[in-house]
């Protein structure tokens, strides 16, 4: 294995420096071919011939006869990956299609509220945002390779930021004057433009827009124990700058699907768009993107930024969702969709997922994989809502475990992605630092 | 996960071994850290946890980075686990200076550049040997404050070109800075007052640099210089808080801080006004506070960053790799590494230490690291001296910088500005500022040919 390895870094970046068929055909070569093919010159044939150091074209094409049928194979190798990679971007299109379709019933809900706003029609918009969210997190899996929702341009900072600092948008226990709401004299006209202008201006944690800021105008801050944060309906009717509030709302809905809508047509087919881009790259760079989003939703934003500060700080302020109390919601979609791109399912779109191109490279561990994506979210389903209690007391009590296991699974499983991400000759990251 | 890919490189070490021939090198020059090496090169060089981090110690690194990178706000705020700043302060975050983990830069004329803070003392040594605070401005010119309130003042910077040239006839230009305090909130500043500029420095691999044992830095020391070289390094004494005495110093310009937990607690307090169990005091005389009536202001009764916090920063601060080197093996780089020791470059700049056995992060001991500094003071001559005393750190006397990861700062920092105050604007200007103990070593490089010169340089461009 490490022999094998020895040399097919040095017949890629020595010998043949990343570029041209060669360099992608002797790369297969030598690399541990996938178990189940019917392999002439699998590690221990290559071992045995000693291959030299130094291998120029003639002697290359020497190596590459007797692999004819593995050559065939590996073609069927590729069109795994070719179709698996299709099937993702129909994928994709689906799910962020559904979170826009989702964020358009909260936006009637919204807009029903603020016609009429009534406990009731609260209750109704709060609601509809935590089913909008429900598709929105399984689209995360789709960050962390410079796509369409984090490029340069991407939106995602405009959609998802949090931590969000309450005071930065309206007021908090102790400052009733707080916030952009309530300060007329600065910002008189409260629009999209606005909002989106305001969005991390002077900090990262001064957020703005987002499904974050639309979670606290309808919760407000949480200070109890057992449920989410209780703002009144009045905020929208008798309380000073109930206008103001609920032009914030409105905007920042708008806003929403906006951003939503601009990344969901970068991936609609029959355009010249990402989606058209991305279907043609080489399948193996498409693969690399694909298992990157997975690798680092999984090991970093994950495991690490949302579980382990909230379990090592035990503060509210570091669970994702912390005014609906719906946090664990975040944690289980986000691993669902992690799920879905390994399946290649989502919903009623089913197709080959990464899984089938895992099980061509190494079947045992795409088995393993798969069995740990499946851990992962039963064991995310496990951690007792609200997460903001869970995270609370001692190290044995049974939800900080709960939580402490699905970090460790979700090491495990991002661990395992590298593991494979190795065996198709790249390496994805966990970490973003 | 990390081992295996640890792991997947060790064969790499024969081989390199073998390539520079025994003798020359032994082991694996690439490696700056030993094992925790990273092999990275694109602008997150400086930001890797250790290579060899094991999975526990990782934990408490991503939790250490958050705080590291996140903006801390106003006391009180609804986010209690990062409230408590200022009231005056010189950063929101302490990834604001120490950007990506590396090294600030003096503002320049476009409003680039930020991490360049201004330390103030008057002349002598307090009772635990440190600077002597000025009565009204403190040990630090707080440039920002919350709303409502004044900031101590501003740094005004003023450079004055001065052209110079090579032994070959090459010209060369120095800026010589002129700091002067502008803007003063509470009145002129003591007529004796002592300004020292300080850029922040790049934070990886400080792990490794306090886990060499104590008594290996001790005895590179040579303070009456008895070895004739013309170079007495010697350690700095400074007080640490928990040992309540004077211990060697190891971090900062003037190596006055003995510990990473220290620095960072000194750090949070002096740059961001924060408290701690460490370091409880608030940045501002209650001069200050008294004329500018924010006496008033709440009162955290509980350090602002909390012990767990503090240390889970400071193991942050301890895991940062340092990243390997590139090109070892290019004929210029190795003729570079050979001109490093003969100009005497490597006097100070030491290129090979080893960690001892009892750090308490594991990952950091038994490391065979090349940091290119022996962490000691020397005298580097009367143009570089900030004319300020620091416990035993005379104004002429600086700490050696490690060298390690220099030649990725452009990649990282968008910039090539070095020295404590970043008034070099390239390695070559950084050189021929070196005068004192370094001035044989950098008229060595004054008067080398120009192909040597580029050697040199090469070599410094793979740290």
């Amino acid at each position: 294995m490490c022999l094998v390895r020895i040399r097919s870094l040095i017949l890629t970046q020595n010998r043949f420096p990343a570029n041209g068929q060669y360099t992608y055909l002797l790369r297969f070569l030598t690399l541990p071919p996938p178990d189940n093919l019917p392999s002439v010159i699998d590690k221990h044939t290559l071992a045995k011939k000693q291959v030299p150091a130094k291998i120029d074209p003639v002697k290359a094409k020497f190596f590459a006869v007797p692999g004819l049928t593995s050559l065939i194979a590996l073609n069927a190798f590729a069109q795994t990956e070719r179709e698996a990679v299709a099937h993702y971007t129909q994928l994709v299109q689906a799910t962020y299609s559904d979170a826009l379709a989702k964020a358009k019933i909260m936006e009637r809900a919204i807009e029903d509220f603020l016609a009429s706003p009534s406990a009731d029609g609260l209750k109704k918009a709060r609601s509809s945002w935590t089913a909008a969210r429900i598709p929105y997190l399984q689209t995360e899996v789709f960050r962390f390779y410079e796509g369409p929702i984090d490029d340069e341009d991407g939106p995602e900072g405009l959609l998802n930021a949090w931590p969000l600092d309450e005071s930065y948008v309206d007021y908090v226990k102790g400052d009733e004057e707080a916030g952009i709401i309530n300060k007329p004299d600065d910002f008189p006209k409260i629009d999209a433009n606005l909002i989106q202008s305001l969005n991390e201006k002077g900090g990262e944690a001064n957020i703005s827009c987002g499904y974050h800021a639309i979670e606290f105008l309808l919760w407000g801050q949480d200070f109890s124990a057992g449920g989410p944060g209780e703002r009144p309906f009045t905020d929208y009717t008798t309380a000073d700058n109930a206008d103001r509030r609920a032009s914030y709302l409105r905007a920042s809905t708008k806003l929403l699907i906006k951003h939503l809508a601009e990344v969901s047509t970068e991936w609609e087919p029959g355009r010249e768009n990402y989606r058209s881009r991305f279907l043609k790259l080489e399948p193996r760079a498409a693969i690399e993107k694909i298992l990157t989003g997975m690798s680092m939703l999984s090991g970093f934003e994950m495991a690490s930024e949302r579980l382990n500060v909230a379990y090592d700080t035990k503060a509210q302020e570091d669970e994702h969702s912390c005014f609906s109390d719906t946090t664990h919601n975040d944690m289980v979609y986000d691993l669902v969709g992690i799920s879905n791109v390994w399946n290649g399912t989502y919903r009623t779109v089913k197709g080959p997922g990464l899984k089938e191109v895992a099980e061509k490279a190494d079947p045992a561990l795409a088995k393993h994989l798969d069995a740990r994506i499946t851990a992962s979210v039963a064991a995310a389903r496990a951690i007792p809502a609200p997460f903001d209690q869970a995270i609370l007391g001692e190290d044995n009590a049974p939800s900080r475990q709960a939580i402490l296991r699905t970090i460790e699974s979700l090491e495990e499983q991002a661990g395992l992605m590298v593991i494979l991400s190795k065996k198709l000759g790249f390496e994805v990251p966990i970490s973003e630092d | 996960m990390r081992t295996n890919n640890n792991k997947g490189r060790q064969w790499l070490v024969p081989l390199f071994s073998l390539c520079f021939g025994v003798g020359e090198c032994v082991g694996d020059e690439r490696l700056s850290g030993g094992q925790t090496t990273v092999f990275v090169t694109s602008n997150k060089a400086f930001a890797r946890p250790l290579a060899n981090i094991g999975r526990l110690t990782r934990r408490q690194h991503t939790v250490g980075n958050s705080f590291f990178n996140q903006n801390w706000v106003a006391a009180p705020a609804s986010t209690t686990a990062r409230d408590g700043l200022g009231p005056l302060f010189n950063s929101r975050s302490c990834s604001a200076c120490h950007v990506q983990d590396g090294r600030g830069a003096p503002p320049g004329q476009d409003g680039s550049g930020f991490g360049l803070l201004l330390r103030l003392s008057l002349p002598g040594r307090a009772a635990n040997g440190g600077p002597v605070p000025d009565p009204v401005y403190g040990l630090q010119l707080s440039d920002r404050a919350l709303p409502g309130i004044s900031p101590e003042g501003h740094m005004q910077i003023s450079y004055l070109e001065k052209a110079g040239n090579y032994e070959d006839g090459e010209e060369f230009s120095l800026r010589h800075p002129r700091y002067e305090l502008a803007e003063l909130a509470a009145g002129p500043a003591h007529t004796d007052i002592c300004l020292s500029p300080r850029v922040a420095p790049a934070v990886f691999g400080l792990g490794l640099l306090e886990a060499v044992a104590e008594q290996d830095l001790l005895g590179r020391a040579d303070p009456e210089d008895l070895d004739g070289n013309g170079i007495s390094g010697r350690p700095n004494r400074v007080w640490s808080i928990s040992e309540e005495k004077a211990v060697l110093g190891r971090f900062g310009w003037k190596a006055n801080q003995p510990d990473l937990r220290q620095q960072a607690a000194e750090a949070f307090a002096g740059d961001l006004g924060i408290t701690s169990s460490l370091v409880p005091r608030e940045n501002h005389t209650s001069a200050y506070a008294t004329r500018h009536d924010f006496l008033k202001l709440p009162a955290s009764e509980q350090p602002e960053v909390d012990d767990k916090i503090l240390q889970r920063v400071t193991t942050y601060l301890q895991t940062l790799a340092p990243p390997a080197r590139r090109d070892v093996g290019r004929p210029q780089v190795i003729r570079g590494q050979k001109l490093f020791r003969e100009m005497q470059c490597a006097s100070c700049h030491t290129p090979e230490m080893r960690t001892g056995n009892s750090h308490p992060v594991e990952e950091l001991r038994n490391q065979t690291i090349r940091p290119y500094t022996d962490l000691l003071l020397h005298d580097m001559g009367p143009g570089l001296s900030d004319g300020r005393q620091d416990y035993q750190a005379d104004g002429r006397e600086w700490r050696t910088p490690p060298l390690w990861g220099i030649g990725l700062q452009k990649r990282v920092n968008g910039h090539t500005t070095l020295l404590h105050d970043g008034r070099a604007r390239n390695l070559a200007e950084a050189i021929l500022w070196h005068g004192g103990e370094a001035k044989a070593a950098r008229e060595a490089f004054r008067e080398a040919g120009r192909e040597d010169r580029k050697a040199l340089l090469a070599f410094l461009k793979s740290l």
